[in-house]
């Protein structure tokens, strides 16, 4: 790929791993919080229904995975497969797109 | 002691000579003494001596490193070496390795200095304190030895990888303010086989003889390659 495409996916997985790192804390540390009191599966959705804050998290929490993790993989199947060309960004693009896709599916599962 | 090395090319076999100890003995000394008193067939390479000339690295008790300035005391396991030719690199015979992939890559990383100035130009003057100054110091000792290339893992998954040498002297000239083909350079380093290929290993800046860090200075690249590519220069 030109120094150009390389150098955006590099960005562009550097500051996914930012958004998930970030993500990830905040994350663990609600989970942490939240179970104190006893875990249901209706105290949970009582939290999450409509909460638009908790949307607005758990979409940018997936898309940063949606992000991160084709670029990732995709430096794996190079070391490892040495599979190039445009049947590997054709699987990575689907590989993102599901991750986006189930992802989203599980959080409006519980926002809606 | 017991002294297995490496017979062949690609396709070879271990041979085993006793080498006797000697105080201060090198690696290097070792291999020559095989050379002469054992095995004249035996093939490798040096020429200074002294760590300055970067023509005598093999893989010793599977680690790259220098052989002329590598003790036998500091190796020795079971009282046994083992020497191999260089990893990454193809075997010409015995543990003579061609290194001119090698070699190629550091042109690939657009290695040659490029400035502006001709000879009836005065001297540019470059501070001994700046910073630039500081950062080149740190990398340019480099003497081509090839063993940081040896023990990279990612040159092992990735023939097409630059490598750590070549990217550190890339480093060192885009540090060097007179050198004309900075984003040139950049944009060489910054394909999939260049710096954003490492994985941080840092296998290189562990094995320099010289006690670089390749790491560093690709970290710096990516840093400059960020910039460049906000300006909108890549």
């Amino acid at each position: 790929m030109s120094a150009r495409g390389e150098t955006a996916l590099w960005i562009a997985q550097r500051a996914s791993a930012a958004v998930l790192g970030l993500c990830a804390i905040v994350h663990l540390a609600v989970i942490i919080y939240a179970v104190q009191g006893g875990l249901s599966a209706a105290e949970i959705l009582g939290r999450t229904r409509g909460n638009l804050a908790w949307l607005a998290f758990y979409s940018i929490f997936v898309l940063a995975a949606a992000v991160h993790a084709p670029i990732g993989l995709r430096a794996i199947v190079i070391e490892w497969l040495g599979w190039r060309g445009r049947s590997r960004t054709g699987f990575l693009v689907i590989f993102a797109a599901l991750l986006g896709w189930l992802g989203m599916r599980a959080v409006f599962a519980v926002f809606l | 002691m017991k002294v297995a090395v490496w017979k062949g090319a690609a396709q070879g076999s271990f041979q085993e000579f006793d080498v006797p100890r000697q105080p201060s003995q090198t690696v290097l000394d070792v291999v020559t003494y095989i050379q002469r008193r054992l095995d004249s067939s035996l093939a490798y390479r040096y020429a200074c001596r002294v760590g300055m000339c970067g023509s005598c690295a093999m893989t010793v008790n599977g680690v790259p490193r220098w052989t002329c300035r590598t003790h036998v005391d500091k190796v020795l396991h079971n009282e046994a070496l083992r020497i191999e030719p260089l990893k990454n690199l193809p075997i010409i015979r015995d543990l003579v390795t061609d290194m001119s992939a090698f070699f190629d890559k550091w042109a690939r990383a657009k290695g040659q200095f490029a400035g502006s100035r001709t000879k009836r130009d005065a001297f540019a003057p470059i501070a001994s304190s700046s910073p630039e100054r500081a950062d080149i110091d740190a990398g340019i000792e480099c003497i081509g030895c090839a063993v940081c290339y040896s023990a990279c893992d990612v040159v092992a998954w990735n023939p097409d990888y630059l490598g750590p040498a070549a990217l550190n002297r890339a480093w060192t000239l885009v540090k060097d303010t007179r050198d004309q083909r900075t984003v040139e350079r950049l944009r060489a380093v910054a394909g999939d086989a260049g710096v954003h290929s490492c994985h941080t290993h840092m296998s290189c800046t562990e094995r320099c003889p010289k006690r670089i860090s390749p790491t560093a200075g690709i970290a710096g690249l990516k840093r400059a390659i960020l910039k460049s590519a906000l300006k909108g220069e890549l």
